[in-house]
């Protein structure tokens, strides 16, 4: 049994966000993987919860509008994600980024939004949907709005959704993919099962001959208090041979990431694991872009 | 206390079943429905020993809501003999490999074994490690588990092939 307030089931996206406005202290639950582990370790505990478990219909899979753009209702779980065609055919780092969250049985469970909602900076999907740029569509009592991801980490565990909003929206814009190939690398200390010591995910777009880089985005977990991206890096980067910008990759992200100390690895760890996988991260990225490596 | 009417079905019967909305769906197989197959290890998700399929899908049952079940199909452990209490296949592989240590573990790897079986799928060994990956055996009996659903899979493919 769960120390739980009392829990709403909700009917509708526009009847959650009722029921988040009649209740301002109640929590949304999705796929519970988060949420559940927090009220038994005691930190929700008693808490009224709004779930949206059941708003399927409304929130989950993963689809290609007219113009190209990826959505992905935010009830997509990770399994949902990975195998889906649409993210195999469009954005497949994604899919490989949401196969390294914990085991098969979370992977069924634990969603994508909620990867985002709850704000963590050890979210396997996060890094690699901030390197894509997604546009996070929310709605609430007034109305819907587009956020981008960047915009979207307000502080640990913080994120942009204002009182009685909900996530309904992922989306990948068609520029943001189209050209591109990514690898993420999660480092932890098992195989499954595990959170983030740190994740990164490099995405490249090769000149014609695949011989430099256009276009790069490195964006990491667990390397600051939130998911975020190197711009100095992705910006020096641009432009260099494939070779050299894999030399310099490395030491560029070990400037500009800020991880701390944690019983799981020392800052000092997580600094050469910075610079030691975006490099092998950028190199995988590039041989899936074609370089001959 | 709040009581809902959860409506589902589990291991191919209708159930109906009083439930508590605070709990979990766990709870509900052991407590209400007496299906101790299902194990409560870690309840946090972590340890697969309460791995049941909702709906077709392996999911840890610790973190799953009883009420989120409602007009699905579950099926454990207790719903894999047949008529006549003969062990599945799956189950015997189990047997023949030696792949029960304490047993504690066994119930929920079983229920991931049906549903990797049940993909029709053929796996590399390493494939099925990741597929398992989400139970933990402290018996440590690994090779022989791993050496059980590699059968289990082998056999299907076999009674397919016949």
């Amino acid at each position: 049994m769960y120390d739980i307030g009392n829990i709403y089931s909700a009917k509708s996206v526009p009847d959650a966000i009722s029921a988040l406005q009649a209740d301002p202290t109640a929590l949304v639950i999705a796929g519970g993987t988060d949420v559940l582990i927090k009220i038994r370790e005691g930190k929700y505990a008693g808490r009224n919860l709004v779930s949206i478990h059941e708003l399927r219909q409304e929130l989950e899979g993963v689809s290609l509008s007219s113009d190209g753009d990826v959505e992905i209702g935010p009830l997509t779980t990770f399994r949902g994600c990975t195998y889906s065609e649409v993210i195999r055919a469009t954005v497949p780092v994604l899919g490989q980024a949401a196969d390294t969250a914990g085991g098969p049985q979370l992977r069924a469970a634990g969603t994508l939004g909620g990867n985002l909602c709850n704000g963590i900076t050890s979210a396997d999907t996060a890094s690699t949907q901030m390197a894509l740029g997604a546009i996070l569509r929310v709605q609430g009592p007034g109305g819907v709005r587009e956020i981008p991801i960047d915009e979207w980490y307000q502080g640990v565990g913080k994120v942009a959704l204002g009182p009685a909003e909900l996530l309904v929206k992922i989306i990948i814009p068609k520029s943001h993919y189209e050209g591109w190939t990514g690898h993420y690398i999660k480092y932890a200390m098992r195989n499954a099962m595990d959170i983030a010591t740190l994740g990164v995910s490099c995405l490249v777009k090769l000149s014609p001959d695949k011989q430099t880089v256009s276009d790069l985005r490195l964006a990491f977990g667990v390397a600051g208090p939130v998911p975020f991206r190197c711009t100095q890096a992705e910006q020096d980067m641009a432009g260099l041979s494939v070779a050299e910008a894999a030399r310099q990759i490395g030491p560029a992200a070990r400037k500009e990431v800020n991880p701390r100390d944690s019983w799981r690895a020392s800052r000092a760890f997580r600094l050469q694991l910075a610079q030691e996988l975006s490099q092998r991260a950028f190199l995988e990225a590039a041989r899936k872009g074609g370089a001959a490596l | 206390m709040n009581v809902e009417i959860l409506n589902c079905i589990v291991n191919g019967r209708s159930v109906e079943v009083a439930i508590d909305p605070r709990e979990s769906l766990a709870d509900t197989l052991r407590e209400r429905l007496g299906l101790t197959s299902v194990k409560k290890g870690c309840e946090v998700g972590e340890c697969g020993a309460c791995t049941v399929l909702v709906d077709g899908q392996a999911i840890d049952s610790c973190i799953y809501l009883s009420l989120w079940a409602q007009g699905k199909k579950i099926l454990t452990v207790e719903g894999l003999q047949d008529d006549n209490g003969e062990l599945s296949n799956i189950q015997k592989a189990f047997v023949e490999e030696a792949a029960v240590q304490c047993g504690f573990c066994t119930p929920g790897i079983i229920m991931s074994a049906v549903e990797i079986v049940g993909s029709g799928k053929s796996y590399t060994r390493e494939e099925l490690r990741k597929l398992i990956s989400g139970h933990l055996c402290r018996c440590t009996g690994y090779q022989n588990i791993l050496n059980a659903v590699e059968r289990a899979v082998n056999e299907a493919h076999k009674f397919v092939g016949k």
